[in-house]
């Protein structure tokens, strides 16, 4: 027994690959925003799972440092890490800012800059390249996404940090690359201004004349000195002793310590259901789109291949070819078409996802689901097909 | 022989399939989660380095004074500027006397008119003696007269009791004298106490040094304590340095150190540890130390800033690592061991570190372990690696 849609393939396979590349880049574009959404709830994972952190400690009624900015005082981990339950904690401070390569010249690019402590919850876990930071200031260690090599020498703010190491998949919930840097020199960062800004301060407390007092030599000097240094972090990085539960050591800091607390899950909820949420929405919308595309693709398609076949067509009901067989036939062309669409798209979508400039994760459930959708797409839009292949009238062969 | 026309498009079409096939096996082996994990690794080897100690300091100057008033007043002249070099006991300032100079004319007067006294008090005393050697005569001549019986007793002790009274008008005058010197004496030291007050408005250089600052012009009112003008000893710069308490292990005075001023980024100069300070900064955390400079380059002023790096004593020979093979699991630090079957965690305890990224290891390894240095993801037992020679640039 003859395979017709083979036979009508082999006919025509010029028209049919290149309908399949086609198919294939617009498939391979869903499974790619598919997979930006995938990237940017693993960005947001793999900003929780890098901190190496079971609790994060951040100002009270705020959403955590990554949602909302929070500032502390740096002795609050003190306290912290005498609570029953606590193994380690540490200051971190996070700034989004941008940093630049060889002076304020250079090429720049958009970073989050973390202050940390070396050994603590906060410093970057895994290297690319080369070395941990060993000074306890002007080292860095960055993220390869930001484009800096080994060397390099990157101005944040007022100081010049060399480039010590690299790490990989470093980033912000928003896909930013991070910038590691000690922790005295990201707070004063985030806090000391510039010198102009500097000197207006000093003017100011110069003219309050409570500060500026003539018979008390050395005030002002003191209260101008305090207004130039800066002890606030953004969070407090907390690990749980093994066997000791993240919430039993949350409530009792939220409690007593007037601070806020929040657990791995919440601040997964936090970050994925509330930052990004609006995105999440957005790349719902295109996917079906998309679809909907892809679906009226393939039903246009296998429409015009049918209609260019309405003689053959006619001829083989002439000859007595049941309509199943006819129906299947288009069917299995829609279906080969929409296989070939989908292992085109995957390969491409696996070539060109490392080029985004944000993560893109292609998760093989994602795959497997796209392929199932792509098999029920065909076949739904192959029904129009089969439809007018069905209603044609065995007389036109004859040329009635 | 030519292939029929069908087996070639059989045969083109055959192609593009296989062809397809290939590049998904490719996909789902090398990106998918069958993929291998990239990793490098490094071998233990024995070794030592030369630990070194990182802080920043900044220059300050060994003594500094501050010149200055010590009663509330008005400063009447400045002698120098910033910049200039002094002696020790130069006058540098002087504030406003106010009355000063008027009570020590005063008190130059009192002394004229003390003097006086002294000399009216004197003459007095010529003046009762010779009264007294008049009355001690006539007494002589009427005890005699007396005795001859020619002068009545009572006229005889009527004279002597003018000698007795004679006499201590003598002892008055000399107390008269002696009480008139003695005012003078004080008239004297109070000119002196007047003259000390007087100097003390006259500001002089403590030490020998350079003026570093100008507070406070002629004409400006100055309270006690407040400096009118700074000197430093410019011979005596040195480094405070802070080092973080963490990782100052081994910090003590004598060590060697290299300086790096922020204004010559590109000439260290040497210098080493004269003091650790005894207090440290449990706010920053910090331990101070002093560091002094072998030579003091032209144009440092104080307050700039130095990178300062003290070089420790080699250690002795122990299994060295690179500190980017150091992980974290469940607690412990240690490496990635690899081995036939796979990477497995070992804990280890590390010793110094130095400041290039080397570790010592003191237990948990062997020489010629292999270990895994960097890595493309975070590492597990047992998950499948694939050792390369490098891993930086590379995106998967």
């Amino acid at each position: 027994m003859i395979n017709l849609a083979g036979r009508d393939i082999l006919h025509s396979w010029g028209k049919f690959v290149l309908t399949g590349i086609g198919l294939g880049l617009l498939i391979g574009v869903t499974l790619t925003m598919a997979g930006v959404y995938r990237g940017m709830i693993d960005d947001a994972r793999a900003l929780l799972d890098n901190s190496g952190a079971d609790l994060w400690v951040v100002q009270q009624d705020t959403q955590g440092p990554y949602a909302e900015s929070s500032s502390l005082r740096d002795d609050v981990v003190r306290s912290v890490l005498g609570l029953p339950g606590v193994a380690r904690a540490a200051n971190v401070t996070y700034l989004t800012m941008q940093v630049h390569r060889g002076g304020t010249q250079g090429s720049e690019v958009r970073a989050m800059v973390v202050g940390f402590e070396p050994g603590q919850p906060g410093e970057p876990g895994y290297l690319v390249a080369g070395r941990h930071i060993t000074r306890s200031h002007y080292e860095a260690v960055v993220d390869i996404r930001t484009g800096f090599a080994l060397g390099d020498r990157i101005r944040i703010r007022r100081h010049d940090y060399d480039v010590v190491g690299l790490t990989q998949r470093m980033v912000s919930s928003g896909g930013d690359p991070m910038v590691f840097v000690p922790l005295k020199d990201a707070q004063e960062a985030q806090f000391l201004k510039d010198n102009d800004a500097i000197l207006n301060d000093r003017a100011r407390t110069a003219a309050n004349p409570a500060l500026n007092r003539p018979g008390v030599p050395g005030l002002l000097e003191a209260v101008q000195a305090t207004q130039a240094s800066n002890r606030n972090v953004n969070a407090v990085l907390v690990q749980v002793q093994a066997g000791a539960s993240a919430e039993s050591v949350a409530e009792p800091i939220r409690r007593w310590k007037h601070l806020e607390a929040y657990t791995r899950d919440q601040m997964e909820e936090i970050l994925v259901a509330k930052l990004i949420a609006t995105s999440a929405r957005q790349i719902a919308m295109f996917l079906i789109i998309l679809a909907i595309v892809s679906a009226a693709i393939v039903a246009f398609i296998i429409y015009t291949m049918t209609l260019g076949k309405i003689r053959e067509i006619a001829v083989l009901k002439l000859i007595g070819t049941r309509n199943v067989t006819i129906a299947w036939m288009i069917l299995q062309q829609a279906l080969g078409l929409g296989l070939i669409g989908f292992l085109i798209g995957k390969v491409s979508a696996s070539f060109w996802a490392p080029i985004f400039p944000k993560y893109v994760l292609l998760e093989s459930g994602d795959a497997w689901s796209g392929l199932a959708a792509v098999m029920i797409i065909c076949a739904l839009a192959s029904t129009l097909a089969i439809r007018a292949a069905l209603m044609v009238d065995p007389a036109a062969a004859i040329g009635g | 022989m030519k292939l029929p026309a069908h087996w070639t498009r059989h045969l083109g079409l055959g192609l593009l399939g296989v062809l397809l096939l290939a590049a998904l096996a490719y996909v789902v082996l090398r990106s998918g989660p069958l993929a291998p994990v990239r990793i490098t690794v490094t071998q233990a080897t024995e070794g030592s380095f030369a630990p070194a100690l990182f802080g920043i300091g900044t220059v300050e100057a060994r003594r500094a004074y501050l010149v200055g008033p010590t009663v509330a007043g008005r400063v009447r002249r400045v002698e120098v500027d910033v910049g200039d070099a002094v002696k020790a006991g130069q006058l540098l300032a002087e504030m406003d006397p106010v009355d000063l100079d008027e009570r020590m004319t005063a008190l130059d007067a009192s002394m004229a008119r003390a003097g006086s006294v002294v000399a009216a008090a004197q003459a007095q005393h010529k003046d009762a003696q010779a009264r007294r050697e008049l009355a001690a005569i006539t007494a002589r001549r009427y005890v005699d007269l007396g005795a001859q019986n020619f002068m009545s007793a009572g006229a005889v002790e009527a004279k002597l009791q003018e000698r007795t009274s004679a006499d201590s008008a003598v002892s008055a005058a000399e107390a008269n004298v002696a009480a008139a010197r003695q005012d003078l004496q004080r008239l004297a030291a109070e000119r002196a106490a007047l003259r000390q007050q007087r100097d003390n408005v006259r500001l002089l250089a403590p030490a020998d040094g350079v003026v570093v600052s100008r507070d406070a012009e002629a004409g400006s009112t100055v309270v006690a304590g407040q400096a009118v003008l700074r000197l430093i000893e410019p011979a005596s710069l040195w480094v405070r340095t802070r080092f973080d308490q963490g990782r100052s292990a081994g910090l003590g005075a004598g060590l060697p150190a290299s300086i790096v001023l922020r204004s010559s980024p590109a000439a260290p100069l040497t210098g080493k540890v004269a003091r650790v300070e005894a207090t440290s900064d449990s706010v920053t955390e910090e331990r101070v130390a002093l560091v002094s400079l072998d030579t003091l380059p032209a144009g440092i002023s104080t307050g700039e800033l130095a990178e300062v790096t003290l070089t420790l004593p080699a250690t002795p020979r122990t299994l060295l690592l690179p500190n980017a093979s150091l992980q974290r699991q469940a607690g412990q630090v240690g490496v990635w061991r690899v081995d036939a079957g796979g990477p497995s965690f070992v804990p280890v305890r590390i010793g110094q570190t130095s400041l290039d990224g080397r570790v010592q290891v003191l237990e948990g390894l062997k020489a010629g372990d292999q270990v895994v240095v960097y890595s493309e993801k975070a590492l597990d037992a047992g998950r499948r690696v694939k050792v390369v020679d490098a891993l930086a640039g590379h995106r998967p």
